[in-house]
């Protein structure tokens, strides 16, 4: 720890500003100055910092850029200020910030760096650092990555710890105690007598004096939230149907809209007859938008009704129609220049001999399908809008709704909302957008805009597909050479670039993810990545490249390894050059009790990922049964270096690879017509309850860097049960997916 | 619907000169809504009386999301026709309020069942409605009982958990 408080000093400067009604702790900026969102009204000169911590006289609150998808962000990140500041996590409130670039999200950005994560060389620091200031330049507010936690570890402390020590200091101005007698406690700075000075009435002259910087960060022996069991401060309004997501977002005299898109996907609207639902009771106005046609009404129902009763005349495909073009265009990819060769160990030509083992692998796209479909309210007035949505990229959307709406992007006021799940589709702002296409023509009135699950399905931005094609060669008992070669379209171009108009130079280190940078040494290792040409939009989804990559690398490595005749942990754990994820892989055995007889019509499967920094081992046994397969038991080992809440991290570690599994199991995405077949869950079930296994997780915390763990347990579940489903049947699958193979009970 | 007295009767017939079509009673109280029968409950709940614990997911029974209780028993309000509904319709706000939590609400906190949380208000129904007719389920009623239910995040093994919380409570242990 005492590490991490250097880096704090020397990366950070810390400080407080005045602000309406009381204090504001945070960071400035070392480069220069940026806009900052809560000093709007303050002089010149003093809005330079981003607030973290805010004082007055609501008491304290966490001011967050980071979204909460589900994986209890705020909760995470107001555990790291309590834990400092001496207030119980019920007594601080949640502000979800206004997009601005002063949030910069500097661990996320760590990850777009070619550089192994376990590589701390002086090469990989510096590259990182180098992609740190260009996403602060283009002023990305992105929760993703897996890096809220990561991100905030230091500077959330930090910020407490200034807070409570400027407090403590306006207590002693205010007293006339000496600092050194004050203690704080519950949100009160504590008075050598007991008697109790409340925070905020404290603010205000906290915000008269300079902030204390000096300030010592508890050592972790002293903790007193920070890995211990929380109750998240979103449970029991998640639990009694309190809590209003953006689907529930209510305004006066709010109007509901439904919209009805080409069904090829971002293909033009030619003609439209809106002459049988003009007259459907509720509607109100009916109105072309990009792509379709938007129906505003009074109610969400009748507007899914009157918009099913437009009559629309598409235009045609805008990317390759059927299905077998993708996987022919992603196959024709392997002849083209390589996008990015991450690793090229050895003399991998020479190895693999005569006779090499070869495979190729499949994963198909994949929908995101949060439970809440994608919905906006839009509001314009007087040149101002106002937008309520679930995002993770409101600078963005800000962006992009104030050129709809022709008003500088200051106009536009993004109100983050609660999200029922994104898994990566709140990385794209498409609702908003047509929301404010539909708005345009409503000036005044509030208009909100919902899905139907069908349209979220049919115009969801998808995970790729892709394919891998891989060589390999054993001698003496193990793996001595592995040649992996991948096809895959570009996420960064699609989302990045054709969505929000950034030029996205260089290779796609997406495509390779996972795959060149894995802790293993291989005598003669070769990882590949061909970039296809984009063809259906792709974007993010729960863990990236490494959803696919993942599967494709573990499932070729359990083939080697079971041509090498060796056992699949141990020859991992020899194969493994990195002491966190040996360690990992040792833990998944223990935990498993790996070797134990399993009884007949049994086998495990083991898989190991490194991703976004975290290692996790995730070890499956299944039953094969007369009526199909069954997923007994799932245990996953894994090291984020700090486990900021045991509770949920084991939610969050479970629900992954509840994911992994479910998808691997009966989810694809599949093209016909120039747009996605699939229209609702009874295509794409993903895991039921009947199905779910008993999840099994340990997390050890010897990592010296701090991780999140968001995304990193989905890779490891698909090729960890592939693996398994072969030790128990014989059958070894190498698509995705398997229910086109195997039977699931 | 059932007219039981005379004063109700005519109450009933005046509602209906005025112009509302359809008698709901929910959590209580009742409404009188001037709707299309075949309007599906959950969108008369969520955007006519503003009661929005219910959510939307999927629209064709499929999620669960919208699960509420008429008279009891689970239903999937986005597949119920309003005009179609007889008895009482209960929806997670009428199950228990933060002050006041149902076993099955208390279990789900205590579990820290939810991740986004968006799935559970169906979840928390269609458990308490599986507890009112098996007070002491097996794995396997649970399993049956709760697998119409999707959770998007993979909560499952918490909300199994939940579930046997709640049963062992509710049953006095
Ligand atoms: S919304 Fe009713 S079951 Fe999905
Ligand atoms: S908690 Fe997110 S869908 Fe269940």
């Amino acid at each position: 720890m005492g590490r991490l408080k250097t880096i704090g000093r020397r990366a950070f400067l810390v400080g407080s500003a005045a602000v309406v009604g009381g204090v504001a702790f945070g960071f400035y900026l070392y480069k220069k100055p940026v806009e900052n969102p809560l000093l709007e009204d303050l002089a010149e000169g003093a809005a330079a910092l981003t607030p973290y911590v805010r004082v007055d006289a609501d008491g304290v609150t966490l001011i967050t850029p980071r979204a909460d998808k589900g994986q209890g962000a705020y909760s995470v990140q107001a555990a790291m200020i309590a834990e400092e500041l001496d207030v119980e996590l019920d007594q601080i409130r949640v502000d979800p910030g206004v997009p601005s670039p002063a949030y910069w999200n500097t661990a996320l950005a760590a990850e777009a760096v070619p550089f192994a994560a376990t590589d701390q060389g002086a090469m990989a620091t510096a590259a990182r650092g180098t992609v740190g200031a260009v996403m602060k330049i283009m002023g990305m507010q992105i929760t993703g990555g897996s890096s809220t936690v990561a991100d905030g570890f230091e500077k959330l402390r930090i910020a407490g710890a200034v807070a409570r020590e400027t407090l403590k200091a306006a207590a002693a101005q205010k007293t006339g105690v000496a600092v050194a007698r004050l203690r704080t406690q519950g949100g009160a700075v504590i008075l050598p007598d007991g008697r109790e000075i409340p925070y905020q009435e404290l603010a205000s002259e906290a915000s008269q004096i300079a902030p204390v910087t000096e300030v010592a960060l508890r050592q972790p022996a002293q903790w007193r939230l920070i890995g211990k069991p929380m109750l998240r401060v979103d449970m029991v309004a998640k639990s009694t149907g309190t809590l209003d997501y953006g689907i529930d977002a209510r305004l006066d005299g709010m109007v509901h809209a439904a919209v009805v898109l080409n069904p090829r996907q971002g293909g033009a609207l030619n003609s439209f007859d809106a002459s049988a639902a003009k007259g459907m009771r509720g509607v109100k106005k009916i109105v072309p938008v990009t792509g379709g046609v938007g129906v505003i009404a009074d109610n969400t129902w009748r507007a899914f009704q009157a918009a099913a009763a437009v009559e629309c005349d598409w235009g045609p495909a805008v990317f390759a129609p059927e299905m077998a073009d993708h996987w022919a265009e992603l196959e024709q990819a392997f002849d083209t220049d390589p996008d990015s060769q991450g690793r090229d160990d050895g003399d991998v030509e020479n190895a693999l001999g005569e006779t090499p083992l070869t495979a190729e692998y499949r994963a198909p796209y994949l929908a995101h399908a949060p439970l809440e479909p994608i919905n906006a309210v839009v509001l314009i007035k007087d040149g101002r809008v106002d937008v309520w949505t679930g995002t993770q990229v409101p600078r963005f959307t800000q962006n992009n709704v104030a050129a709809i709406a022709g008003v500088e992007p200051e106009q536009v006021h993004i109100h983050a909302q609660m999200m029922g799940g994104s898994f990566g589709h709140r990385l794209e702002d498409e609702v908003a957008r047509r929301c404010t296409e539909l708005a345009m023509e409503m000036q005044g009135v509030p208009v909100k805009l919902t899905f139907s699950r069908e349209q979220d399905f049919g115009h969801d931005y998808l995970r790729p597909a892709a394919i891998a094609r891989m060589r390999g060669a054993v001698a003496e008992g193990t793996v001595k050479t592995l040649d992996l070669a991948v096809s895959a379209p570009s996420v960064l171009a699609s989302q990045m670039g054709e969505r929000q108009g950034m030029a996205m130079p260089g290779p796609d280190s997406s495509i390779s993810q996972a795959l060149w940078d894995q802790p293993y040494g291989i005598e003669n290792y070769r990882v590949t990545a061909h970039r296809a040409r984009n063809m259906a939009p792709v974007s993010s989804w729960r863990s990236v490249g490494a959803s696919q990559n993942a599967f494709f690398h573990e499932g070729f490595l359990s083939e080697l390894i079971t041509a090498a005749g060796g056992d699949q942990l141990d020859q991992r754990i020899a194969l493994c050059t990195d002491d966190v994820s040996r360690r990992v892989l040792q833990t998944v055995g223990d935990m498993s009790n790996w070797g134990r007889d399993l009884g007949p019509n049994r086998g495990r499967g083991v898989a190991f990922c490194m991703s976004f920094g975290t290692p996790v081992a995730e070890v499956v046994e299944v039953t094969s049964t007369p009526e199909g397969i069954r997923i007994d038991n799932v245990f996953v080992a894994t090291d984020v270096g700090r486990v900021i809440d045991p509770v949920n991290f084991e939610n969050l570690v479970q629900g992954g690879v509840v994911f992994g599994l479910g998808h691997a199991m009966n989810c694809e995405i599949t093209i016909a017509d120039g747009g996605i077949e699939q229209t609702n869950f009874h295509e794409y079930e993903g895991m039921r309850m009947y199905q779910c296994p008993r999840i099994t997780v340990k997390a050890l915390e010897q990592n010296s860097h701090i991780r999140g763990i968001g995304e990193p347990p989905v890779p490891p579940a698909a090729p960890a049960l592939a693996s398994a489903i072969f030790d128990a049947t014989g059958v070894r699958l190498r698509e995705m997916p398997f229910n086109k193979f195997v039977d699931f009970v | 619907m059932q007219v039981t007295f005379p004063a109700q009767a005519l109450y009933l017939w005046e509602r209906r000169l005025e112009g509302y079509t359809v008698k709901l009673t929910v959590n209580g109280a009742e409404h009188f809504i001037d709707v299309e029968p075949e309007m599906p409950l959950l969108w008369v709940l969520r955007d006519e009386l503003g009661i929005t614990g219910p959510k939307y997911g999927c629209g064709i029974a499929q999620c669960g999301a919208c699960t509420v209780h008429i008279d009891g028993m689970a239903v999937r309000s986005c597949s119920v026709e309003v005009g179609a509904v007889e008895g009482e319709v209960t929806t997670i706000e009428g199950l228990g309020t933060p002050d006041s939590l149902h076993a099955v609400q208390a279990a789900w906190v205590e579990h820290q069942v939810a991740q986004c949380g968006y799935c559970q208000s169906g979840q928390i129904m269609a458990a308490a409605s599986l507890l009112e007719m098996n007070s002491d389920p097996t794995d396997e009623d649970i399993d049956a009982a709760m697998s119409a239910n999707l959770c998007r995040c993979g909560t499952y093994p918490r909300i199994r958990a939940a579930v046997k919380t709640a049963a062992s409570r509710m049953n006095g242990a």
